[in-house]
This record gives structure tokens, sequence and C-alpha cells, in this order.
């Protein structure tokens, strides 16, 4: 990503972003509300173009990198299907065989709830279904946008423990994420935006241990960042 | 003239006794109407979805014309048919004039236009729901419109309903393309117009409540499936 920016009419959301991600491994983009967070996910996985710079993943450009990634909302976009068609619709778009839905389902233990309506589960296991789906498509990254808000504390080590896996099998994981205890247990590294700037990207020991920049250690100290 | 009472009862007798002439009446009105408001899915279906995803210059207008063409009026969309089926017009070598088909044509133009706008705006609505995930996935167009008109299904059976309700209840197109022809082209609302005017209100009556009977039995069903969508949250 070079001299990155994104603009909505006259506001900027983002500006003059350098970043280099390291091919394997968990990031989490971390930073204050509206520091851009979401936005910077977007750009990267090629949802969002960007309005000055660039953004290639190797030596192609982010858009045309967006099929072979997989992303998951804060809110669960479920279609209006039963918990297995939610997954079989993903196989199918990717063309891989249906059988592989079972797997998935017994993957975050929804196999149970595979004939009932995707819409009708509860806030943890919609976000199961939504990693299951997305891990299905067998993306060579993962992005995460704040995938465990408002879950309950099993809830969010569920969906903890299966992201770890896809990460240990290889699924390179981008992860925005307010949950400093989260942020501790997953992040290999750590880029925190403020403003929308990047002003640290650090390995998570150095970051949490010892931030360089004020605005991080105001973060980490809950101290409100101007 | 009879009077109402007496109609009233001569009416009630023709629907308990299913008389001939009423159940071939009702049978033909509900057979032009389902095959006017299959045709009309059809086509309205994918252009409501079509437009619905598509982003593209002068889309403003096209949903301004669409939203227009649902006030059609049926007495001139009845002439516009009849014109183009008549003897000299374009289309009069198929003698399709006064045929239970030139009906289904009629109904079909007019009904149309409801489906697609009114799909266009459920599938609209859904696809803004829909649409992070489907750009993550990277769907194609056609991907897309299938995706949404398989989940938008129950809201678009009440649709395809309302299409029905809204061509079995017509009367001024069909009575100019069909003719009002007894035992061809005779559906419920042309022959209570006829009986009417004839001062002969037992069958016009009949008919009526028939009609009525029909509204009630749609929107009923356009409830159940709502309800039992709404039940397994598929609206």
């Amino acid at each position: 990503m070079r001299d990155v920016g994104l603009c909505f009419g006259q506001v900027t959301v983002l500006r003059g972003l350098n970043l280099a991600l390291p091919a394997r491994g968990c990031t989490m983009i971390m930073g204050a509300n509206g520091a851009g967070k979401s936005k910077l996910l977007q750009l990267i996985h090629g949802l969002v173009a960007p309005s000055t710079g660039t953004v290639f993943w190797g030596d192609t450009p982010a858009v045309q990198a967006t099929r072979r990634q997989a992303m998951v909302f804060q809110k669960p976009v479920l279609l209006r299907r039963s918990v297995a068609a939610n997954i079989e619709f993903v196989l199918d778009a990717r063309g891989q065989p249906r059988e592989q839905c079972q797997y998935w389902l017994d993957h975050v233990g929804l196999a149970h709830k595979a004939r009932q309506p995707a819409r009708l589960l509860s806030g943890g296991e919609a976000q199961r279904l939504a990693l299951a789906r997305a891990l299905a498509t067998r993306p060579e990254v993962l992005f995460l946008d704040e995938p465990t808000a408002s879950l309950d504390p099993a809830s969010v080590l569920a969906i903890e423990a299966i992201v770890r896996q896809a990460k240990d099998a290889g699924t390179r994981v981008i992860f925005v994420s307010h949950d400093i205890g989260q942020a501790r247990r997953m992040a290999d590294e750590v880029v925190f935006l403020a403003s929308g700037e990047i002003v640290e990207h650090t390995p998570a020991g150095q970051f949490f241990n010892q931030p360089r920049s004020t605005a991080a250690r105001h973060y980490l100290d809950g101290k409100i960042i101007a | 003239m009879q009077s109402i009472g007496d109609a009233l009862q001569l009416a009630l007798h023709l629907v308990l006794s299913g008389d001939a002439d009423l159940v071939e009446i009702v049978l033909l009105s509900v057979q032009v109407s389902i095959t006017a408001s299959v045709v009309a899915l059809t086509i309205g279906l994918p252009i409501g979805a079509l437009v619905a995803v598509a982003r593209f210059r002068g889309r403003s207008a096209v949903l301004v014309v669409m939203n227009a063409l649902m006030g059609l009026p049926p007495v001139v969309v009845g002439l516009l048919v009849y014109l183009h089926l008549s003897r000299s017009g374009p289309l009069g070598f198929l003698g399709l004039l006064y045929t239970p088909t030139a009906m289904i044509i009629a109904q079909t133009i007019l009904i149309t236009p409801i489906v697609a706008a009114l799909s266009r705006q459920l599938i609209e609505d859904l696809h803004a729901e829909y649409a992070p995930l489907f750009r993550s996935l990277c769907l194609t167009r056609l991907q897309t419109m299938r995706a949404l008109l398989w989940d938008a299904r129950y809201s678009l059976i009440t649709v395809g309903l309302a299409g029905f309700g809204r061509a079995v209840a017509e009367v001024g197109a069909v009575i100019i393309v069909g003719g009002n022809i007894d035992h061809l082209t005779r559906v419920m609302t042309t022959a209570i117009a006829l009986e009417t005017s004839k001062g002969e209100l037992a069958l016009a009556l009949a008919l009526g409540m028939i009609l009525l009977v029909l509204a009630l039995l749609v929107n009923g069903a356009v409830q159940a499936v709502r309800l039992g969508a709404q039940r397994q949250a598929y609206v």
C-alpha cells in the first residue's frame, strides 16, 4: 500500500498510508472509533478504491485479489435461507462441491442446526456461520471487521479458536478489533490508526508493552484520544 | 329489473347450485388472469431485478417510467392492443382479437409494470443489505440477481398475488379486446357490466360475490405466505 488516501467529497477518511504486510500471521488493526479501521480493511480487500495511491497484493492490484480473499462483517450478512444453504451458496459461487458443506458445519459446531433458518441463529452462532461461509471459499486472506463486537465471552473465544485454526492452516488474517484482550491473544503485529493515519505498525509484543506513539499509549490506557 | 332482495336470493341460488354458465365464466376469468400473472412474473421479475442491481446512466428516468406505467389506464391498453390485433393492425394476421389470448395479452401489459416496479423496490432493499457480502464474494450480476430473486421469493409471491388480484378485477381492457362474447371471452367483470346494464342483477350479484371471495382468498393467501415466511425470518 503506497501513499494511499481515501476521501468522500470534502471529507478525508484516510491519508498518506504506507503499509507493507508480511505474508503470514495475524495483523490487528486498532484505533479509536472513527479512526478509519473499517475503511482501511475495505481498501485492503479491494471493496473500496483509494482516492490516491495504490494497493497491491504482491503484484496484483487489490481489486483483482478480492476473489481470493473473504471478509466477515461486524453484523453478519446472512442470506434468507437455512444454515446449510448459506454455506452451499458460496460453495456454488466458487464452483466447489456442496459435499464440503458438512465439513464446515462440523468445523464451526453448527451441524445440528443445518436445516434451521440462518436468521434465527443467536449472535454467536450467526457469526460462526458467517465465518464458516468465509472459510468455505478457501481464502488466502481472511478479513474480520470486529466480528466479536457485542458477543458473549464464550462466543468470542469460539470465534477466536476458529480464526486461530485458520491462521495455523496458513490463512493470512487481518483483524479489526476494539478489544485489547482479544488483540493480545490473537495479534502477531498491530497497525494502530489515529485520525485516518497509521501512527504505529509494530510487532504485537512491542505495541502492548512499549507503544511508541502517544495516541497508542492513551488508547491502551483507556484515555480519550482527541 | 329485479328487486335487490329477489336478485340476492337468485344470486345465492346460482352460486350454491353451481350454475354451469356461472362456473364457465369464473373458470375462464381465473384461467386468463393466472396465465397473465405467470407471463407478467416471467417478464417483470427479471426486469425488476436487473434495474434493482444495475447502475447506469438514465436509471432515474427508467424508475420514473416504471412507476408511471403502474398506473396505465386499462382502456388505453385495451385500445392499443385492439389496434394491434385488429384485422388491419400489424398483428391482425394472428387472428387473436376477441379471444382469451387477446385478453391475456392486455392483462399482461397491465400487470407487468406492477410486477417490475414492486419487485424492483423489494429487491433493491434486499440488495442494500447483501451488497457488502456479494462484493466481497465477487459475484457476477447474474449470480447476484438469481440470489436476490431467490431470497426475496416470499415477498415476490405477494407481488404475484397482487398482480393476479389486479388482473382478475380488470374490466376496461378485456372488454375491448375480448368483446365479452358468451361462452368464449365472457369473464366475471365483463359479465357483471353486461348483466347490470340489462337489469339482470342476479348473475351480476352472484359474480360479484365470487369476485369478492376471490379477492379475500388472494389477500388471505398473501397474509398466510407473509406470516409463514416471517416465522422463519425469511422476509
